[in-house]
């Protein structure tokens, strides 16, 4: 056996990795965007590198070799340099980290590998890189008692390092995709799902991510399949790996075999007919059968999706989200940019659909915590200890007057033109909505000197989504127009379980009784003052609470726009007789899954296919 | 290769392991010399200049590796690379048998 050469030994324990490689393998995660996409896999880390399985022409292979060693010595030489200036800083053992690195990437075993891809397989140099780097990490996972997992991150720090000096400037964002691909990563922040191209993108995958992240929010708006929460990956998925993505039942496919890629082109053909099937309840009215009008309203990020939420049936627009605006800019909006993208909505909901507008809800979680992302938004949030708890939101904006000024004079001269409405977030006391409301009617009369039109009884409502603001209901309704529940902070904030970490996301539950009686009381001080409720966030969405809503009294409900059909469905199946009968019998229950089980039991009993 | 083949196996004896340290140690004090060296678990053969190579050894506490030099300067080689592999690890640790 000690006879053996080392380089045979190699390729016998690659070649059988490579075999495993091409076999289906199934992984489980969270499915929160419906739908199935086939595609080739484009493997994402989080500095965007895009690294398609490439080949060059013969004539080229020595011109890949040679860029190779030069990225491994430029990537070495830096890493050198990294090693001596920790260790000065920090000491020996914490250098001796670079040093391993330099150490691997002038690895005589790595430089042939990865030459050897360039030379056999004709790869281009950066997928070989990437391969190679792969494989390294999979074999390191694969090691019994995991004593070098953690050794993993070290490796695609090297590929990362190798690659920014083989790609450069060359290197291809997401937005300049070229072909239809299935997005795959350890996360992607919103600002970055933003980037998506749904005509591009026709799936994403990632690593981390719960239910209600907001990356999950944003792939329900494109409507692409997507799911989260997968666990470690991407070590097993190259790209151009073809992959199928089954946004129903949360699962990624890899290297799917031929019977299962029948299946699901097959499920995907009935999914699409279903889709159009729900399409015909289009014209239809959002009526109970016993002759309630429910107002169905879109979810929107972005001014382009104006079009689909009209297509599927939204009456107009009860929640238009502005954080993209500012997420991946070199510098803050003007107020021409938002009067822009608001005249763009307008336009979509022919003026006289209501639109309303959310000034600036960002929060720490919409940033990369490094990385592009944050790098290149317009500003870097200071790290806080507790951000969800932090300076957010509304509560910036306050700090932050010339920027919140800026939104609200582009809101107020788009409400020239269409039902403008406003709708600051995160409000957590009476004091807040009185300092926003002055500010706005100090940018009123500056409009009013300067002449320029606005709406002078421009609607002001208020997002609710603090439990203290749910608890003051009655307060705040004396000086708004209307409210919106937003439930996904809402719940998060009442159970102080943080929706996107999901060894706690199972106390985060739209049912919980808590989160019942707080609608509830919301639902009462409204009505003692006239004021509107809305439900956005993704309870209204969820056909499960759609009879509870009704029940307790909403009338208007504001969705992603895939979920319209399929809440007007719920709707027009029920009476308000029953759904009220079924909020009281859900509001005597004890906990969540008492709550969810009664409903799904009730709702099945109107609609037997609400949930297939 | 001309020179001479030495082989000597050697029980890893480090609580963690024969981890990234110490592989680092051993790759750059491999290279350093001109004869080839070979480092083999179990039938698994891999370069010993080579860090990756060492990690998917996956070389715990008690793992017998047997070290094969072949060249001019073998026999210097195996007798550094040895001293490295039984140099005490930061903790005190005794010597064991397999």
């Amino acid at each position: 056996m000690t006879q053996t050469r080392c380089s045979t030994i190699d390729r016998v324990r690659w070649g059988s990795e490579s075999a495993k490689r091409n076999a289906m393998e199934i992984k489980r995660g969270i499915a929160v965007s419906p739908g199935v996409a086939i595609g080739p896999a484009l493997v994402l880390d989080t500095e965007w590198f895009r690294i398609p399985q490439r080949t060059v022409p013969q004539n080229q292979v020595d011109g890949e070799c040679l860029r190779l060693s030069v990225a491994l010595a430029q990537a070495a030489a830096e890493t050198r340099a990294n090693e001596e200036a920790v260790t000065a800083k920090l000491g020996p053992q914490y250098g001796a980290i670079f040093g391993a690195h330099a150490l691997m990437l002038t690895d005589p075993t790595l430089v042939q590998e990865i030459e050897s891809l360039i030379r056999n397989e004709n790869f281009a140099v950066e997928y070989a890189v990437s391969r190679t780097m792969r494989r390294y990490a999979k074999a390191l996972e694969s090691i019994e008692g995991g004593y070098l997992a953690e050794r993993v991150a070290d490796l695609f720090d090297i590929e990362k390092r190798i690659l920014r000096h083989l790609l450069g400037l060359r290197r291809e964002q997401l937005r300049d995709l070229s072909e239809p691909v299935v997005v795959l990563s350890h996360d992607l922040s919103p600002s970055e799902t933003a980037e998506l191209d749904p005509r591009r993108v026709h799936a994403f995958v990632t690593e981390a991510g719960g239910r209600a992240s907001h990356t999950a929010i944003v792939a329900g708006v494109l409507d692409i399949p997507a799911v989260v929460g997968v666990g470690p990956f991407l070590t097993d998925v190259s790209g151009g790996d073809v992959l199928v993505v089954d946004g129903h039942h949360g699962l990624l496919i890899i290297n799917p075999d031929e019977e299962t890629l029948e299946r699901y082109k097959h499920v995907r053909a009935t999914f699409r007919s279903q889709e159009s099937k729900l399409h015909e309840l289009r014209p239809l009215p959002a009526q109970t059968r016993d002759g309630a009008r429910i107002t169905l309203l879109g979810n929107i990020e972005f001014p382009q999706e104006g079009t689909p939420c009209l297509e599927r049936g939204a009456e107009g627009v009860g929640l238009y989200r502005t954080e993209f605006l500012y997420l991946g800019k070199q510098s803050h909006p003007s107020e021409e940019e938002h009067l822009q993208a608001y005249l763009t909505v307008l336009r979509t909901m022919e003026s006289h659909r209501p639109v309303v507008i959310r000034t600036l809800d960002l929060g720490a979680d919409k940033f990369l915590p490094l990385g592009v992302g944050a790098e290149s938004s317009a500003w870097r949030a200071a790290p806080e200890r507790n951000p969800f708890l932090g300076l957010r939101s509304v509560r910036l904006c306050l700090r932050n007057l010339t920027l919140f000024k800026t939104q609200m004079r582009a809101i107020l001269r788009a409400s020239a033109f269409g039902d403008v409405r406003i709708m600051f977030p995160m409000i957590s006391t009476l004091l807040e909505l009185r300092q926003c409301k002055m500010i706005l009617a100090e940018v009123k009369e500056d409009l009013e000197e300067e002449g320029i039109a606005f709406n002078p009884r421009l609607p002001v409502g208020t997002m609710i989504e603090v439990p203290s603001a749910a608890l003051l209901a009655e307060l705040l309704a004396r000086e708004v127009d209307f409210f919106s529940i937003g439930t996904n902070d809402l719940i998060q904030y009442t159970l102080a379980a943080d929706r996107n970490n999901e060894t706690v996301s199972t106390l985060y539950s739209p049912g919980d009784p808590a989160v019942l009686r707080l609608i509830d009381g919301v639902v009462r001080a409204a009505a003692k003052y006239n004021v509107t409720v809305n439900v956005c966030g993704e309870m209204s969405g969820d056909p499960l609470y759609t009879m509870l809503l009704l029940g307790l009294g909403i009338r208007q409900l504001s969705v992603t726009p895939h979920s319209i059909p399929t809440i007007k469905r719920v709707v027009r199946s029920a009476t308000v007789e029953e759904s009220v009968k079924v909020a009281q019998e859900a509001m005597r229950l004890e906990t969540a899954r008492d709550v969810n089980n009664y409903l799904r039991e009730q709702t099945r009993r109107i609609l037997p296919s609400a949930f297939d | 290769m001309n020179g001479p083949t030495l082989k000597q196996n050697v029980v890893i004896n480090n609580p963690q392991g024969f981890h990234l340290r110490p592989m680092g140690a051993f790759a750059q004090l491999a290279s350093r010399f001109e004869s080839s060296v070979k480092v083999s678990r179990e039938g698994q053969t891999v370069n010993g200049k080579s860090i990756l190579d060492l990690m998917l050894l996956a070389a715990v506490q008690g793992t017998e590796l047997m070290l094969e030099v072949t060249g001019s300067d073998a026999e210097d080689a195996l007798s550094a690379l040895v001293r490295l592999l039984n140099a005490p690890p930061e903790e005190e640790t005794t010597a064991s048998s397999v």
